[in-house]
């Protein structure tokens, strides 16, 4: 019998098994960011065991509110700083150099197929596309990763789902996922790995399979994965080209983290992504998904392009192909914050940063900010945002404030018009 | 602290309850648990439930319906129930992180199926549900009135040990 690439992961890297179907690993990457992280370090503190397990394991990055904006977050900040220099972790991004951390650890090359990876983050499922099985945990997960190395998890099971077809034109990872949590339900992949597996996933780049993957978490996932490839070969030479005689040597090496052809699943999903139009949220759930075309016409008060989701280059692009030579309306707000500083410069250099200034945009430095309500473009009550972020829930990014949740080229074919609205319409 | 199980209930009638809800983002910047204490269920919308109410302050048992504290990873969460005496959590099914922070902190959350949590809240009609957890025989009574009803629920092993060690932190170091 086959084995899937979550059993294989798990297989390899267990550590010990104290109870039947609870598996205790080894981990390859402890990520930290500066708002789940302080808390884990202050009770280490007060516990009097101070000490991490392997400071160049620990990835560490001051990003969700950057540059501080009150003094709370500045001691959150500074606990992480003071915690990381006390440790000589070598990976510590502050700021000037810190960016959205689901993107700029993979950006790094940190991430590598078979790794374990945990963050006291949800969205640490993104880093699945790398064919690594990576979750969010809580702070006490978090804790005991930084302390011992390890993490408790049952036994994973997979739901596989195979993206067959081709994507239409203005059709993105983005509203693939979108129609995949409306098909799973919110808790429709709980405890579960989701495979994301066919032509559509290989046809895409590294960055598209991280937006498929970054999602998983909406439908209850606790990791999303893609089977490695020459594509994470290539996104990952320049890291790892010592390591390997050549691209082929390494991707012979990364294929023994493939799901083997007769690997179990608990469940397999079709789905045929040729009729798919652009998706949108509407309500306060990310399984409540309608076409744009639906949704055309819905007025919005506030644009914002970036986050783990959609803050990386080829998300600029996209919405930067629509935005040339054009202004976006006068009754809307638009912010981009590209997700690193790496994603900033290209697109400087690329002349994206310009034609998002010159259309009316705000550019943020890179942060998670606007997208969780904490800074850099929190809604005011009754505002409604078009975002290419991953939660809508009730008041994500303010208080009363309600979000549709899109692609880059929607979020751009939105902001010229100030209403809803589908790009190929345009 | 030390954990307490059972006591009076209150109920949230509603699937989804996400972590926003539970504790928002906003108040994330506290480093203390108990700095959380007055936000608990602030942004939660639900009709007949007031964050700020009596019958929450003195609840020490949640009972929900499906994928509770779903959402963000954050511990907050558990946090804020525990600093206010609620340590244990009853719903129909829960998001999986939240669900093992509520263990990783020592503390209980209960899946039970459709049918007791609809018993659960048609009792409220006789009165003021009080709960009683027995965790070596794995039951839950509700009581109200005059009546009283008993379920069974599952915990695994390792919950069971998390709890009896107060926690991963403590099951972790004495192992690893
Ligand atoms: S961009 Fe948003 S979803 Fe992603 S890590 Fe930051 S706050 Fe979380």
């Amino acid at each position: 019998m086959g084995k899937t690439l979550a059993v294989k992961i798990f297989d390899s890297h267990l550590r010990d098994e104290p109870f039947p179907g609870t598996k205790i690993l080894d981990l390859d990457r402890v990520l930290c960011h500066e708002i789940t992280t302080p808390v884990a370090i202050a009770d280490l503190v007060w516990r009097g065991k101070d000490r991490v397990f392997d400071q160049n394991k620990l990835k560490v990055v001051i990003d969700h509110v950057t540059p501080s904006k009150d003094t709370k977050t500045a001691t959150q900040a500074k606990m992480l700083r003071d915690w990381a220099r006390r440790h000589e972790i070598p990976d510590f991004f502050d700021v000037g150099r810190n960016g959205v951390c689901h993107a700029i650890f993979p950006e790094k090359g940190y991430i590598r197929p078979g790794y374990t990876v945990i963050m006291g983050d949800s969205h640490t499922c993104t880093h699945g596309a790398f064919g690594a099985f990576a979750a969010g945990v809580g702070t006490t997960d978090l804790e005991v990763g930084i302390l011992k190395g390890v993490c408790a998890f049952r036994e994973p099971e997979t739901i596989r789902i195979n993206l067959n077809g081709t994507l239409s034109e203005g059709v993105y990872a983005k509203d693939v996922i979108l129609h995949v949590i409306a098909t799973l339900g919110v808790n429709g992949a709980t405890d579960r790995v989701v495979e994301f597996r066919g032509a559509v996933v290989d046809g895409m780049s590294m960055e598209a399979r991280m937006t498929l993957c970054n999602m998983a978490v909406e439908a209850g996932g606790t990791s999303g994965v893609c089977m490695p490839d020459m594509k994470t070969v290539d996104y990952l030479w320049d890291f790892i080209k010592g390591e390997f005689a050549d691209k082929d040597a390494a991707l012979a090496d990364y294929r023994q983290w493939v799901s083997d052809d007769d690997a179990v699943y608990a469940s397999t999903l079709d789905i045929d992504v040729s009729t798919l139009d652009a998706q949108v949220t509407f309500g306060f759930k990310p399984d409540c998904v309608k076409s744009v075309k639906e949704m055309q016409g819905t007025p919005v008060d506030q644009i914002y392009i970036g986050s783990c989701t959609n803050g990386r280059l080829e998300d600029l692009r996209q919405a930067a192909e629509l935005l040339k030579g054009k202004q976006i309306a006068g009754s809307v707000r638009g912010i981009v914050s590209p997700a690193t500083p790496k994603v900033f410069q290209d697109a400087l250099a690329e002349g994206i940063i310009q034609i998002f200034m010159d259309a009316g945009f705000c550019v943020t430095n890179p942060t998670c900010g606007a997208c969780l309500g904490m800074s850099n473009g929190v809604l005011a009550e009754g505002e409604v945002a078009a975002s290419t972020t991953n939660r809508n829930f009730n008041g994500r990014m303010g208080k009363g404030g309600m979000v549709h949740l899109m692609s880059p080229a929607s979020a751009a074919a939105t902001a010229i018009t100030g209403v809803i609205t589908d790009a190929g319409s345009l | 602290m030390e954990k307490k199980f059972g006591g009076s209930a209150i109920f949230l009638d509603r699937s989804d309850i996400n972590t926003d809800e539970i504790i928002p983002a906003k108040y994330l910047t506290e480093v203390t648990k108990e700095a959380l204490t007055p936000y608990i269920l602030e942004d939660l919308k639900l009709e007949g439930f007031d964050p700020k109410g009596e019958k929450l302050k003195n609840a020490t048992v949640v009972v929900s319906r499906e994928n509770f504290g779903c959402g963000s990873s954050r511990e907050h969460a558990p946090w804020v129930f525990e600093v206010n005496n609620v340590h244990t959590v009853i719903a129909e099914s829960f998001a999986r992180i939240f669900r093992q922070n509520m263990f990783n902190g020592g503390m209980l959350a209960i899946e039970l199926p459709k049918g007791d949590i609809d018993q659960m809240i048609a009792l409220q009609q006789q009165g003021d549900v009080e709960i009683g957890i027995d965790l070596d025989g794995q039951s839950v009574t509700a009581k109200a009135g005059g009546e009283k009803k008993q379920f069974s629920f599952e915990i695994s092993p390792f919950d069971r040990a998390l709890i009896d060690a107060g926690g991963w932190v403590e099951f972790a170091d004495a192992r690893y």
